[in-house]
């Protein structure tokens, strides 16, 4: 800010403050846990009141795919770990190209999901399809949240990885440090939070039987 | 004196429309809220003025049932969402939080600017409703499932509006306790802030907590409606009853988000025009955070005639009953503050003590609807109108207007007429009390709400109501009408203490504050914020 009258405080808020952005984050993280918090009492209410039809329609998840994508999350989340701590000692070309790696994962995670869905999709279990229209009570519930909720997932892997975008055009340009790399490591958490809920959904819609 | 003569206000300087709807300053971007949220409760006050003229005869006066329907969930979607839950906090939050802990600015002042900008984005979907399609929702402001995903009308982007401006809240919120965790001036300790920081500090907290779970709530909504599925629908084994549980366990602590912000003010209030400090300090500030605590677990009070065991009911209300003991902690603090304290009667005193008098109605009743067996009778009828009326505009919406009278000098460096805002506060007062005392009673006759008619042995109570809101409306306009005018008055010296007995640290700035907020170094006071024993001396 100017300071017209030649005093400044000490304590500005335009200061830069790496400790108040990670706390911005981790409030923010919060939110996002509640967000996601809302959604799973939901589950939970409808699982107990229909749990037959849960466990009916849960048999048609594939596994497989699921599982895959548990591995491609988990293994994300140590390479944006392990980028932090490269920049943390200064290589900010490995710090880059871990991250590029997270970003492949992100992708790969994305491609199976596209497989996924549209074999649900083909045998008609979206919302306002001919068969998911006709499925008994309940299931129709498990296919709902089943594709809200994995369809918010992605949503924030989207937007994990415009994040880690930034954060490596800002590595690159010179202009994240091993002094100053707040952004990596918020873009560490936020990554983080997407794979835990993901940790969550995982053994919620393919695994409890 | 150099140092005076060379600070630019935060009004000088840069000028121009675009040097307001993007600066970074949180005193512009307050009076952005500002001005936005009045332009909003003034929309909102003529709907409700419509519907009481509507109610002043039996029978159809002025609109169809339907328009009906459709004003009281504008008026309410406007009144929650567009006016109370914003106001206070991202107003005069925004102006005096920074200023209050001795700093320049929010720690995040480009989210700051953000979210003002999410609000007007919010605020223009709500209010689109109005032109297109069958127009704005008609569920009333709850949208309760099933009726709004079968309902032909907007509700689809009334409650994406609501979900966007979730979002501003959110963020002022994540500022404000950021900043109060990092900003403090040197020396000033949790336990040296002002009330006003404690009850922001609090909001945040439920802004934080309770908001994401509507947002979501409210989109689940949407993709009912956008996919032409019941996801609260029994045919298919979904639960209604779980959209009201929602629902509630945001809204019942949003109740708070619009009480403790109002708390803050009067306890900032009360010390400057009593001339002493505070009565119970430690008790005022932790008993917010009680409030914040304990509103978690009584949504289920707004249901008791909804469907739910035995057991539930008895549980949310006691626990609704265990709120009245930190509010009432406070009202005690404030009373004891008043006692043999140099009372000096102005316009901010007025409109606290009139909050006092207004929300400790809004709060009993409330009481009285915790009250299982009452509830059963006074569901939904017009006491139920009556008490939150009195709760968020008897309270909260007085609280503001104290606020603004309070700060008024402050923030603009001028002042208005106190005669005219006397007379504005004596037209408010008794304009409001008539035009909702009158409901509690017609409730407790048993007149439902959301109606547009009414039986003909309502009638003289309706009257009076709705000739109270004659008078209150008279009030608003006298009352913004002279706030206005003074820009215009004559200049007369502000000084930086205007009320002479400020002790909080924006009165040792200058008014208008400069752009960096201080022209020197803020003192401290030696034993707390409202130290009035040892009151630094603050040259002009
Ligand atoms: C000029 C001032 C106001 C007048 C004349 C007024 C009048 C009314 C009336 C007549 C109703 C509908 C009663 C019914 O038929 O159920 C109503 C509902 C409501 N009012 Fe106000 N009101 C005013 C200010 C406010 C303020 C300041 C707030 C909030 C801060 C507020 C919040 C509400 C809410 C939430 C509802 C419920 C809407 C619903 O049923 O969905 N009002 N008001
Ligand atoms: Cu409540």
């Amino acid at each position: 800010m100017e300071h017209v009258s030649g005093f400044s405080l000490p304590n500005s808020g335009h200061n830069r403050d790496a400790e108040a952005s990670k706390m911005g984050m981790w409030l923010f993280l919060f939110t996002e846990i509640l967000l996601f918090g809302g959604l799973f009492i939901v589950y939970m209410v409808y699982r107990s009141l229909n749990p037959e039809a849960f466990l009916m329609a849960s048999f048609e998840l594939n596994v497989w795919m699921g599982t895959t994508n548990t591995v491609v999350l988990l293994v994300s989340s140590m390479t944006i770990a392990m980028s932090i701590t490269a920049i943390q000692k200064g290589n900010r070309k490995l710090s880059i190209q871990l991250m590029v790696l997270t970003l492949v994962a992100a992708v790969i995670f994305m491609v199976v999901k596209y497989f996924e869905w549209s074999a649900k999709i083909e045998h008609g279990l979206f919302p306002g399809q001919a068969v998911y229209d006709n499925l008994p009570p309940g299931e129709s519930l498990f296919f709902f949240l089943y594709f809200f909720m994995t369809g918010l997932h992605v949503f924030h892997i989207i937007i994990g990885s415009v994040v880690i975008g930034f954060a490596i055009h800002r590595t690159a340009k010179g202009r994240t440090t091993k002094e100053k790399y707040t952004l990596t490591e918020n873009a560490g958490l936020l990554w983080h939070l997407v794979d835990l809920i993901w940790i969550y959904l995982f053994p919620l819609f393919y695994l409890i039987h | 004196m150099t140092s005076k003569a060379m600070s630019l206000s935060y009004l000088q300087g840069k000028n121009g429309i675009f040097s307001w709807i993007f600066s970074l300053d949180h005193k512009r971007i307050a009076l952005l809220y500002l001005y936005s949220i009045l332009t909003f409760f003034i929309t909102g006050a003529t709907l409700g003025v419509l519907m009481r003229l509507e109610l002043l005869n039996p029978g159809k006066d002025l609109m169809e049932a339907q328009t009906y329907n459709q004003v009281f969930t504008m008026h309410g979607v406007i009144m929650i969402f567009l006016f109370i839950i914003p106001s206070i906090p991202a107003i005069f939050g925004n102006f005096f939080l920074p200023i209050m802990l001795g700093t320049d600015d929010v720690s995040f002042p480009r989210l700051n600017l953000l979210s003002w900008w999410i609000y007007i984005i919010g605020a223009i979907m709500a209010l689109s409703t109005l032109l297109w399609g069958d127009g704005p929702a008609d569920t009333g402001w709850t949208f309760y499932a099933p009726y709004s995903v079968k309902t032909g009308t907007n509700v689809t982007m009334s409650v994406l509006a609501a979900f966007v401006l979730g979002f501003a809240t959110i963020l002022t919120g994540l500022n404000f306790i950021v900043t109060i965790h990092r900003l403090r001036t040197p020396g000033m300790t949790f336990l040296k802030m002002p009330l006003f920081a404690w009850a922001l500090y609090a909001t945040s907290w439920i802004q934080l907590l309770a908001t994401p779970i509507i947002g979501i709530t409210l989109l689940m909504i949407t993709a009912e409606r956008v996919f032409g599925v019941g996801l609260f629908d029994p045919s298919i084994g979904g639960d209604p009853i779980l959209y009201q549980h929602l629902f509630w366990i945001y809204s019942h602590p949003a109740v708070y988000i619009m009480a403790l912000p109002a708390f803050g003010i009067i306890s900032e209030i009360l010390p400057t025009f009593a001339n002493r400090t505070i009565f119970g300090y430690k008790a005022i500030a932790f008993s917010s955070l009680a409030i914040a605590f304990v509103g978690y677990f009584v949504w289920g009070h707004h249901m008791f005639t909804a469907g739910m065991s035995g057991t539930a009911r008895i549980i949310f209300s006691v626990m609704t009953f265990l709120v009245a003991i930190p509010t009432s902690v406070k009202v005690f603090n404030w009373v004891a503050t008043l006692y043999k304290g140099s009372i000096n009667v102005q316009p901010p005193l007025l409109y606290a003590l009139a909050f006092i008098f207004q929300f400790m109605i809004g709060g009993l009743t409330g009481v009285v609807l915790g009250a299982l067996a009452a509830d059963i009778h006074l569901h939904d009828t017009h006491f139920v109108v009556g008490h939150f009326h009195y709760v968020m505009f008897g309270g909260t919406g007085f609280a503001l207007f104290g606020a603004l009278h309070y700060w008024y000098p402050k923030m603009w460096g001028r002042m208005y007429n106190k005669l005219v805002a006397n007379i504005a506060f004596v037209f408010l007062f008794i304009g409001f009390n008539m035009l909702y005392f009158p409901m509690l009673v017609l409730g407790l006759m048993g007149m439902p709400r959301r109606y547009y008619d009414y039986l003909p042995e309502f009638h003289v109570p309706n009257m009076i109501s709705t000739y109270g809101s004659w008078i209150l409306a008279t009030g608003l306009l006298l009352m913004f009408g002279n706030l206005i005018a003074g820009a215009w008055r004559k200049r007369e010296p502000i000084g930086r203490n205007y009320w002479k007995t400020g002790i909080t640290l924006e009165w040792q700035t200058l008014s208008p504050p400069p752009v960096s907020n201080f022209d020197r170094m803020p003192v401290l006071p030696k034993n707390g914020p409202y130290d009035y024993d040892n009151k630094p001396e603050i040259e002009e």
